[in-house]
């Protein structure tokens, strides 16, 4: 029972550490940020999963007690995890849209499809104008300087 | 009355068992908080949640979570190949406008959760009105097919989970 439990286990943390390698891998190499979001999301998952899966088999066969906290680290990051990433897509949006960010990418500052309708994206509600509109009024990208001193 | 007393069994029952893992020990002591919390938490932030859609418990919301767990360990899988084999100039990424009939924020903020936890795919922004999601693909060949991939695989299930 204990040889096949130590087997399980450490095949989890070996799948595991390959995907959260993989993961951190793709950070370092995909070419924009919102191809870098993916890694993050989605290849690290499955690796923090294994891991809890592995940890809750460790605690009762050799620790002798049950523990819950992995099915909650499991929620609290699925909760999370969708959250911090549009977060951070909104950001560059806006960071792309403004010209603010030196590096263009994810074809933001050619303009983001628009919805369906009359509406904008939400992110530009505040605004009231698309990343386009703000480029015809202020003839491309403008420094940084500028748009802090706002 | 009871109406009033309970606002949201659903988020009293969540409390309370989040409250009992956490605490990771059955003591009548951590019992009664948990009831305690349940009971208030709700009550206290009932009118945080105006008009909020009823939740169907059933093989709707069993088939759809399940659907989501076995898309995400696909994902990975995917993704992971795709970081590993591709080479980042044939990477096909591009944004993808999600036209929406979901109309309660809930059900929509479970959609683009879901969006952002499977195959390739991270929601960005919604559209003011509330009517479409903008959604960035990381790689994929034929955008209208994924578009109503992601709408009769996600959206058309999360229909009959929230009534």
């Amino acid at each position: 029972m204990t040889l096949v439990a130590e087997l399980l286990i450490s095949f989890l943390l070996v799948v595991g550490g390959i995907f959260i390698l993989v993961g951190s891998w793709g950070l370092a190499k995909l070419p924009s940020l919102m191809t870098r979001l993916h890694g993050p999301t989605k290849a690290t998952t499955l690796g923090v999963g294994s891991c809890l899966i592995a940890s809750m088999i460790y605690f009762p066969v050799f620790g002798g007690t049950y523990s819950a906290h992995e099915l909650l680290i499991t929620l609290f990051l699925f909760l999370t995890a969708p959250v911090s990433a549009n977060m951070i897509a909104k950001a560059h949006i806006h960071r792309q849209g403004r010209g603010i960010d030196p590096n263009p990418s994810d074809n933001i500052s050619d303009g983001l499809p628009s919805p369906p309708g009359t509406s904008d994206w939400a992110t530009f509600a505040g605004a009231g104008k698309t990343v386009a509109a703000e480029q015809d009024e202020t003839g491309g990208a403008r420094s940084a300087d500028e748009v802090g001193g706002e | 009355m009871i109406r009033r007393l309970f606002p949201h069994p659903v988020l009293s029952a969540t409390l309370g068992v989040v409250w009992m893992l956490l605490v990771n020990q059955f003591t009548f002591g951590a019992l009664f908080l948990a009831v305690v919390f349940g009971l208030l938490v709700p009550l206290v932030t009932s009118r945080f949640w105006p008009d909020r859609p009823t939740l169907r418990f059933g093989p709707a919301m069993l088939g759809y979570l399940a659907i989501v767990l076995f898309d995400i360990i696909v994902a990975n899988f995917q993704v992971a190949w795709l970081i590993v084999t591709r080479r980042n100039r044939d990477l096909r990424s591009q944004w993808l406008v999600i036209p929406l009939d979901l109309r309660s924020p809930e059900a929509i903020t479970a959609l683009a959760g879901t969006i952002s936890l499977t195959p390739g795919t991270v929601s960005s922004d919604i559209s003011s009105c509330g009517r479409a999601l903008l959604v960035h693909a990381i790689d994929v060949a034929d955008p209208e097919a994924e578009i109503a991939r992601i709408k009769q695989r996600y959206e058309a299930r999360l229909m009959k989970v929230f009534a």
